[in-house]
This record gives structure tokens, C-alpha cells and sequence, in this order.
């Protein structure tokens, strides 16, 4: 195996999953109804209710979880994609070059994450144009911020992905995994207060929300954002330096344990 | 002493998960160097797993497959540096021009270092692509998306792509498939030329049986075995023979004279006239000489490789069907053999989704 051309083939399969994304005028634009229509009519909605009584400003928190949600999802969406590309265009051609499974793989989170920055930024610019107050160094924090969102959202997909036979059935299942993560995490509305003590239903429902991998990128958005817990009135739950630890150990596995099984696939499928 | 063989299939065995049958069944063939090689067979045959097992898209159940000197088992890596493809399926990104499609081939197969663009790429690159697009007489619309290109232009800058890192085996899946007459001619003289010069071993699967007549060897499957492997003339000879269709104005009479001298003939279809009588080249003439019935028509048929190719078929299928009527008690219920060759299709396609 030579390092060499393995480092060039992962650039250039990233590079062409970015070129594909920026070159598709309409998906650039569909990047952006989902979050625009979840920030105004649910956050409105929804976040408004919830945020009630509370210090921090409404539209700001339900932007970042909305902007956290977007990039993660995507990431993960579009690493599924990979199941949809062995059979289709030029995907195809890449299985059967001389590069290692591992190339393959990092070439495609790199280039999803990619796009999923690049999604980022057009959400960027929707969160400025409502009215999404913040100073440059809050805008600067949110770019490493949003890779390791991408990055993990990445590996969420890989295992996933690694998991499912099919695109098709990948996609079935794929709103079950993320809705219930919309509210569970944090995205729209504070979980902070969905444990009351001795009602199993709100103990149970605050159980789902600490086992929901989202909740802990969009915490870690808010996080550096705010400036951590204290300043933020509220708005976050841990500290970033928590966040970041648990989605270096549940991505570090998820990315582990897809990549074994997307490789042993490969080797007897 | 004849080289080793660059493509040696030796007891190939697929099964597919939940399959009661194998879709490959103890396959073995060599390929030697610079062969134009062709593997032919009904839908269902195994012809699509076959070549997804040599392209490492697909693991073999059993048996062992070497290519260009590397195993597959072992050395998948390697099998893929030895190798172009041309798939079934249109394979170029339409969303990339048809440069970058084939950039993005040559820094997959470690040809030169990753550049965002064609202008930061090296001079070498840039010779080659030139070269090519004369080649494949694109010209200045190398630059142009994929998505303008005609369907003739797609394949051949597919082909032309699948040579650029100098494979010793270039494997074509039904590489004209959806090609007007005009471009599948054209798409062959660039295949055989190249072929020439190169030095290419090919490796083709067609349903065209007119593109495996230039094959130098083919290869019949039916139901996952081989049922025919040599040169198309001597499949075609070894299975039906040459004939000479005579037609007279009284055939009854025609029949009686045949009868009487010893010849032996078979009437041409159940209820015509018209009868055959078998003969080779030089048997033509002493055959009508020795006629004296007034003939009306004379036709001397040659089979060719597409009857001698359905008529195994159909001999396969039909010993299928009797086996599975005669063999019943022993377990084995294989069923309408064409039922089953739709199934298995199906049912492989899913598999290597």
C-alpha cells in the first residue's frame, strides 16, 4: 500500500462529493428549506412555548441546534449515499480501483463533511439574515466547532450504514432515528427540565435524551457559542469540554465498529 | 511453450445467501495473453456473477481465481491494478466533465498526485488526456460536462478511461448494450485496434452473438456450468452441421429418389416441402449431380454462431427439465428451467445490491 496514493484518491473522492454538491444549484437551494421552515415555524412554535420564562434569547438556541442538526444529519445522510453509489455512475468505478476499503471510507466522510460545511455556511447566512446577533470570535468558534459536528454525524451514518443492506431501507429507517432526536436532543426545545423526579414517563423520556448522539453535538454548538454552562443563562446543558468527550468516545465507536463491519462486508459480500 | 495464462479460473463456486443452488457451479477456464475472450450464456447463467467475482466486486464461495499473477483471495489490490472495466451500467459521473472524470480514474489508480484542477496537474497528464481525446476524436469537448456527450461518445470515453492506467486485461460487460448499429460498429474498430496495439487481453460478455463470432474463444454458460468453451467455429461445427436445402416441384418424389440412392434427409420443418440433407463443402455438387428429380431451389445452409448458440441452450434446458422429471425422488426439484433462470437473475441482482 503506498501512502501516498491513498492520501491523493481520498482528497479527490472528497473533492468530487464537494464538486457534485456546489455544481447542483437546486440541492443548494433545498439545503436550505428544511432548516429555514424548523427554525421559523417549529422554533417559533414549539421553542417559543418551551423557552418561556426563560433568559436566554429563543431564536438564538433554536438556530444553533437547527444549524448543529442540519450539518450532523447531513454528514450522516450522505454517508448512507454510499450504499445507493456502489451500484450507480461512477461510485462504482471507485470499489474497483486499487485503494484500500479505508480510503474509500475517508475519502467519503471527508467529502460529506465537506458538504455538509458547505450547507453550514448557507445556514450561516440565513441565521445573519433573521436577525442571529453574535461577535466574530462566536463566528469563528462555530467553524472547528462544525467540523467535529460534521465528523461525528459521519460516523453516526457509518454505523448505520454498515448495518443496512439497502439505500431504500436505510432511508425508511433513518426518520425514526432522527426525529425522536429532534425534540430528545435538544434541537428545538431545552431538555433541561424532562426529568421530574418519581414520574417514570418524564424520567424515561430524559433517559432518551441522554442516549441521543445529537444532543451532545448541538450542546457542544451552544457551548462554545455561549461561552459554557454559566453565561448562557440556561441554554446549555455540560460543558463543552463534556460534549466533546462523549462524542470523541460514542464517534470513535460508532466509526470503529462501521468501519469493521463495512469492510469485513466488502471482503465476503 | 505457450505463456501462462493471465486469467486462470479454476473450480469457481458462488452460492448466494439463501440460494439453494449455485450460481456459479465448478466453473475452470484459462485466459492467455492478448486472448479476446468471451463469456456467453442466457440471463440467469452466471455470466454477471462470473465477472463480478473476477472484477473483485464479488467474493467466490469456493475455488480460485488468478489474474495477471495475482490472487484474488489475497490480492485483491493487485487483481485491480491488472484490470479496466467498462460495467454494464454507464459508470461516469455526469455531473463532472468528461476531463475530470478521467482525472479523477488516474489518481484513483495512483497515476499522478491529487490537483483541484486541470491546470495545476502535470504536463504528462495533460499529453496523455490530449492523446486520448484525439483518440476517442473528442477534442476540445474533453472539457465539456458528460451529461452533452451522446451515448456512443459515453462509452467510448468509458473505454478510454478504463486503458488509462494501462490495464493487461480490460473486461467489458455488454460494453454496447443500448448503442445504435452506427456507434457499436465504431465502439468495435476502437476495441480492436486498441486491442493490437496494446496488447490487451479482452474479456468480453455480450448478448450480440455477431461481436463473439471475433472472439478468438468462447465460453457458454447455462444454469451457473459450462456448456460449450472453444473457438466460435468449432462450437458452431461441433454442434450443427452444415446442410443443403432442396426444394422440388414434386416433393414426394424428390423424397422416394433420396430414399432409393441411400441418402439420408430430413424434411426442413414439420410438415414442408422442403427437405435437408447434410453436407459439407466439397459433398455440394456430387449431391445435386446425383439428383435427377427436378429441383426448384437449392440453398447451402451455414449455421452460424447464434443458432449453435440457442440450440445449446435449448439442449440445456431441456436435459434440465428431464433430469428434474427423472431425478424427482432424489431431491433435487430444479423446475421449469426458464422459470428458474428469471429467478436466479432476479434473485442475484438483488444479492449484489
Amino acid at each position: 500500500m503506498n501512502l501516498s496514493h491513498e492520501l491523493n484518491a481520498m482528497a479527490a473522492i472528497a473533492y468530487r462529493d464537494l464538486m457534485k454538491f456546489l455544481r447542483d444549484r437546486s440541492r443548494i437551494v433545498g439545503t436550505l428549506v428544511f432548516p429555514a421552515v424548523f427554525i421559523l415555524i417549529l422554533g417559533g412554535t414549539f421553542g417559543a412555548a418551551a423557552a418561556e420564562g426563560r433568559a436566554f434569547d429563543m431564536w438564538t438556541f433554536v438556530f444553533l441546534g437547527v444549524f448543529a442538526q442540519s450539518m450532523w444529519q447531513s454528514s450522516a445522510m450522505g454517508i448512507i449515499s454510499l450504499l445507493e453509489d456502489r451500484e450507480n455512475d461512477f461510485s462504482q468505478a471507485i470499489f474497483v480501483a486499487p485503494l484500500s476499503r479505508y480510503t474509500i471510507l475517508g475519502g467519503k466522510i471527508l467529502g460529506e463533511s465537506l458538504v455538509s460545511l458547505a450547507q453550514g455556511v448557507v445556514i450561516f447566512a440565513f441565521g445573519l439574515l433573521i436577525g442571529i446577533r453574535m461577535d466574530v470570535s462566536q463566528a469563528l468558534w462555530l467553524i472547528p466547532v462544525s467540523i467535529l459536528v460534521c465528523l461525528y454525524g459521519g460516523a453516526f451514518g457509518l454505523l448505520l450504514m454498515a448495518n443496512m443492506k439497502s439505500q431504500r431501507g436505510a432511508q425508511q429507517i433513518f426518520p425514526f432515528l432522527l426525529l425522536p432526536q429532534f425534540f430528545l436532543g435538544g434541537v428545538i426545545s431545552p431538555v433541561d427540565k424532562l426529568a421530574e423526579e418519581g414520574d417514570v414517563i418524564s424520567l424515561s423520556l430524559d433517559f432518551l435524551s441522554r442516549i441521543s448522539p445529537l444532543r451532545y453535538a448541538v450542546d457542544l454548538l451552544r457551548g462554545v457559542f455561549f461561552g459554557g454552562v454559566e453565561p448562557s443563562q440556561g441554554a446549555v446543558l455540560a460543558s463543552p469540554a463534556f460534549n466533546l468527550a462523549v462524542m470523541a468516545v460514542v464517534g470513535g465507536i460508532f466509526m470503529a465498529i462501521g468501519t469493521a463491519m463495512f469492510v469485513r462486508q466488502e471482503r465476503t459480500r | 511453450m505457450s505463456p501462462p495464462p493471465i486469467i486462470r479460473v479454476d473450480h469457481l463456486v458462488k452460492r448466494y445467501r439463501k440460494a439453494d443452488r449455485d450460481a456459479v457451479a465448478d466453473v475452470s477456464f484459462d485466459v492467455a495473453p492478448g486472448e479476446f475472450f468471451s463469456l456467453l450464456g442466457p440471463n440467469g447463467a452466471g455470466k454477471t456473477t462470473t465477472i463480478s467475482i473476477l472484477t473483485t466486486t464479488l467474493a467466490p464461495t469456493g475455488g480460485t481465481v488468478t489474474i495477471d499473477g495475482h490472487d484474488l483471495g489475497t490480492d485483491a489490490a493487485g487483481v485491480r491494478s491488472s484490470v479496466g472495466i467498462t460495467f454494464q451500467t454507464p459508470s461516469l459521473d455526469k455531473n463532472l466533465s468528461a476531463e475530470e472524470n478521467v482525472r479523477l480514474h488516474a489518481i484513483l489508480y495512483g497515476l499522478y498526485p491529487w490537483r483541484p484542477s486541470y491546470t495545476l496537474m502535470p504536463g504528462a497528464y495533460k499529453k496523455r488526456l490530449a492523446d486520448l481525446a484525439d483518440v476517442v476524436g473528442l477534442g476540445g469537448d474533453i472539457f465539456k460536462p458528460v451529461r452533452t456527450f451522446s451515448g456512443g461518445m459515453r462509452r467510448k470515453l468509458e473505454v478510454v478511461r478504463s486503458l488509462i492506467h494501462h490495464p493487461r486485461v480490460l473486461f467489458l460487460d455488454e460494453p454496447t448494450t443500448g448503442l445504435d448499429p452506427a456507434s457499436r460498429r465504431d465502439l468495435w474498430t476502437y476495441l480492436l485496434e486498441m486491442r493490437q496495439t496494446a496488447d490487451t487481453t479482452l474479456f468480453l460478455t455480450t448478448h450480440y452473438l455477431a461481436e463473439a463470432e471475433d472472439a478468438g474463444r468462447i465460453c457458454v454458460l447455462s444454469r451457473g456450468k459450462i456448456i460449450a468453451l472453444g473457438t466460435p467455429t468449432d462450437v458452431t461445427a461441433s454442434l450443427l452441421e452444415r446442410y443443403v436445402l432442396l426444394g422440388a416441384a414434386d416433393p414426394a418424389a424428390l423424397r422416394a429418389e433420396l430414399s432409393a440412392k441411400g441418402i439420408a434427409y430430413t424434411d426442413d420443418a414439420p410438415g414442408s416441402a422442403n427437405v435437408r440433407v447434410a453436407a459439407d463443402e466439397g459433398d455440394v455438387q456430387p449431391l445435386l449431380k446425383s439428383i435427377d428429380t427436378p429441383l426448384t431451389s437449392v440453398r447451402t445452409v451455414l449455421p452460424t454462431l447464434e443458432d449453435a448458440y440457442l440450440a445449446l441452450v435449448e439442449r440445456d434446458e431441456l436435459g434440465a427439465r428431464e433430469e428434474a422429471a427423472g431425478l424427482g425422488e432424489a431431491g433435487i426439484v430444479l423446475g421449469d428451467a426458464l422459470g428458474e433462470g428469471a429467478l436466479v437473475d432476479a434473485e442475484s441482482r438483488e444479492v449484489i445490491q
